[in-house]
């Protein structure tokens, strides 16, 4: 029935060429474009909430609130020193740990391992960076740091503090908590960051490369020195700043094994401190409104400064090296 | 010793070391989990899943704490994972090449590994003290900024792998690119999607940070994203800090669910990601 009117229809008029509707894909790509710019609105988001929030104290005491070491709050004296100092002592010692070992394990996942072991290998390291930071700090509170105190630190002691200099750095309490027993868990946790980003550059270094340097006679070790680091420099620097990322903003793990005090007598690694992070946590919930708050809003901001411009840096490092490698294929 | 000799003996001590940090690593992650089987078995009970958190020093369980948690993960997730996906789709679709991507995809970049708490601030700031009260829609609202950057990462890292002549396909046939996004491309990489989606879950369901300063904490059973929310990372910080020992009884209990939920998620997210790469 349908038919007839259709073939009457094609002998008097040309058949129809409509081009599609365009209607559609505005409205879509404009809808997914909001969304990016929503990401993009986020982080001009936090950074104007923080600066807004932080205000009074920015106003109070200025620049030297940086590197003032007197935080009081029933005197409503507030500087940073103490938990600046805190947290880049303990991403310090985590970068320490933690860069050989990642290096070692991703030499080890890519030339060493035999084939079928890769992969399960890999994946055990990826899960510690599965654990959430609150079990490392339950855990590194109430199991690593009582062994830590007791076996481990009395060694250090008796073997790192008698070494001129050096030794003022392991002398002091033995209580298992502290700045030393804070960093080690950091290193912990940011080990798989590292490790994989260096496993992952490493295998984009050109198999030719490698294989040439085998073929003069290179040891595994002389091929992944003189050859795979040179040629992958970039991203494995940019992989151990993004682990400094991490570390620099890691709460709670922090939180329950630095020993949260405001308070620096010596130099001591075996000292309690405090980190950004961990006089957040502890203090935000108690703090009055007003000057305290603020004070302890600035310190988030200034977190959030110091981790942009680490992991600016990193992803340029990285983004550089795989452009490199772009243009090379 | 002659030159040969040395060599060899370097690249022995440098394997050697390297398979001594790979032990290392292994070391670590044997021992935590160990100690939270062994602990968090120890703590485990019926009770844990039908009772409330208890007051100090008598027994209880972590009911409202579990329901707490899943129903702010949940809806985080609901909220994170269509914006990440649009997002996513902006990125590896439209703004390849023009200046709002390149700017997206840096910040998002930078966001992934923003430290947590500060995305707690954030809220605290934006939307706890206009209301004048801590709420569990708070805390929702902070994971969700947590899902939305790795979503959007995966979507669009999983997107690029799409080759372009499955584009090109579908619009020779006329279909309109949105058309094309849609029922090409998204649907190819459903299993990427899917595997960022369970990676977002498995990253917020442990996070503490981000609900220190939205949802606190609330002993009691409570439905009502108006109010403080009970949650197990704070419920576990709370009680993992205190002297009591029926309370760090119940913290190892509830380490042992998130971390075994957590590490669940991770596997099952991986075994999906292989199964689609080996298809195509």
């Amino acid at each position: 029935m349908a038919a007839v009117p259709l073939i009457q229809g094609s002998q008097d008029r040309e058949p129809v060429r409509k081009k599609p509707s365009q209607f559609g894909d505005v409205i879509f790509a404009n809808l997914t474009r909001a969304f990016a710019v929503l990401a993009l609105a986020s982080l001009a988001g936090i950074i104007v909430s923080l600066v807004y929030g932080a205000w009074p104290s920015i106003q109070k005491f200025g620049l030297p609130f940086l590197w003032s070491a007197d935080w009081n709050p029933p005197l409503a004296k507030f500087g940073a020193l103490i938990p600046i100092y805190g947290t880049l002592v303990t991403s310090a010692i985590a970068l320490i740990i933690a860069v050989p070992v990642s290096f070692g394990i991703a030499i080890f996942l890519t030339e060493l391992s035999p084939p079928w072991l890769r992969r399960p290998l890999g994946t055990a390291i990826e899960l510690l960076a599965a654990i959430p930071s609150i079990v490392y700090g339950m855990w590194g509170l109430l199991v690593f740091a009582p062994i830590f105190g007791k076996y481990i630190q009395p060694v250090l002691a008796s073997t790192l503090g008698n070494v001129p200099f050096v030794g003022k750095l392991f002398s002091g309490p033995m209580i298992g908590v502290g700045l030393l027993s804070a960093g080690i868990i950091l290193a912990i946790m940011i080990i798989p960051f590292i490790a994989s980003v260096m496993r992952d550059v490493f295998e984009i270094t050109p198999q030719m490369l490698k294989e040439s340097a085998y073929g003069v006679g290179a040891t595994t070790w002389e091929v992944v020195w003189s050859v795979v680091l040179p040629y992958t420099k970039a991203g494995v620097v940019g992989g151990i700043i993004l682990g400094l990322g991490r570390a620099l903003g890691e709460t709670m793990a922090v939180t329950f094994v630095i020993g949260n005090t405001n308070f620096l007598s010596s130099a001591s690694l075996f000292m309690p401190g405090n980190s950004i992070t961990s006089a957040l946590a502890n203090e935000f919930a108690e703090a009055e409104q007003g000057l305290h708050t603020a004070a302890l809003i600035e310190l988030g901001l200034i977190l959030f400064v110091i981790t942009f411009v680490v992991l600016s840096f990193s992803k340029l490092l990285l983004m550089r090296l795989t452009r490199r490698e772009g243009g090379k294929t | 010793m002659n030159l040969h000799k040395k060599r060899k003996l370097i690249n022995r001590v440098a394997l050697t070391l390297s398979l001594a940090a790979m032990s290392f690593g292994l070391f670590w992650l044997a021992w935590i989990l160990v100690t939270i089987l062994q602990l968090g078995i120890a703590g485990l009970s019926v009770s844990v899943f039908t009772q409330m958190t208890p007051p100090p020093g008598s027994a209880g369980g972590l009911a409202n704490a579990i329901f707490g948690s899943v129903m702010m993960v949940g809806l985080a997730t609901l909220i994170g994972t269509p914006v990440g996906i649009l997002a996513g789709v902006y990125l590896a679709e439209y703004g390849q090449h023009t200046f709002l991507g390149h700017a997206t995809r840096f910040i998002n970049d930078i966001l992934l590994s923003a430290p947590s708490i500060v995305i707690g601030l954030f809220i605290y700031a934006a939307v706890v003290v206009p209301m004048g009260k801590f709420s569990g829609f708070a805390g929702v609202l902070a994971l969700a900024l947590l899902v939305m950057p790795v979503v959007i990462r995966t979507t669009e890292n999983i997107l690029r792998l799409v080759p372009n002549s499955l584009r090109e396909a579908a619009s020779a046939l006329g279909a309109p690119k949105w058309i094309m996004i849609l029922q090409v491309t998204v649907r190819a990489s459903q299993a990427g999607i899917v595997t960022g989606i369970l990676l977002a879950v498995a990253r917020i369901a442990g996070e503490t940070a981000p609900l220190m300063f939205t949802a606190l904490s609330n002993q009691f059973w409570s439905t009502d994203l108006r109010e403080p929310m009970a949650n197990l990372p704070m419920t576990i910080f709370r009680f993992a800090m205190s002297p009591f020992k029926d309370w760090q009884d119940l913290a190892w209990a509830g380490v042992l669910l998130i971390t075994a939920g957590v590490l669940a998620l991770n596997i099952v997210a991986r075994f999906l990601f292989k199964e689609k790469i080996s298809n195509s």
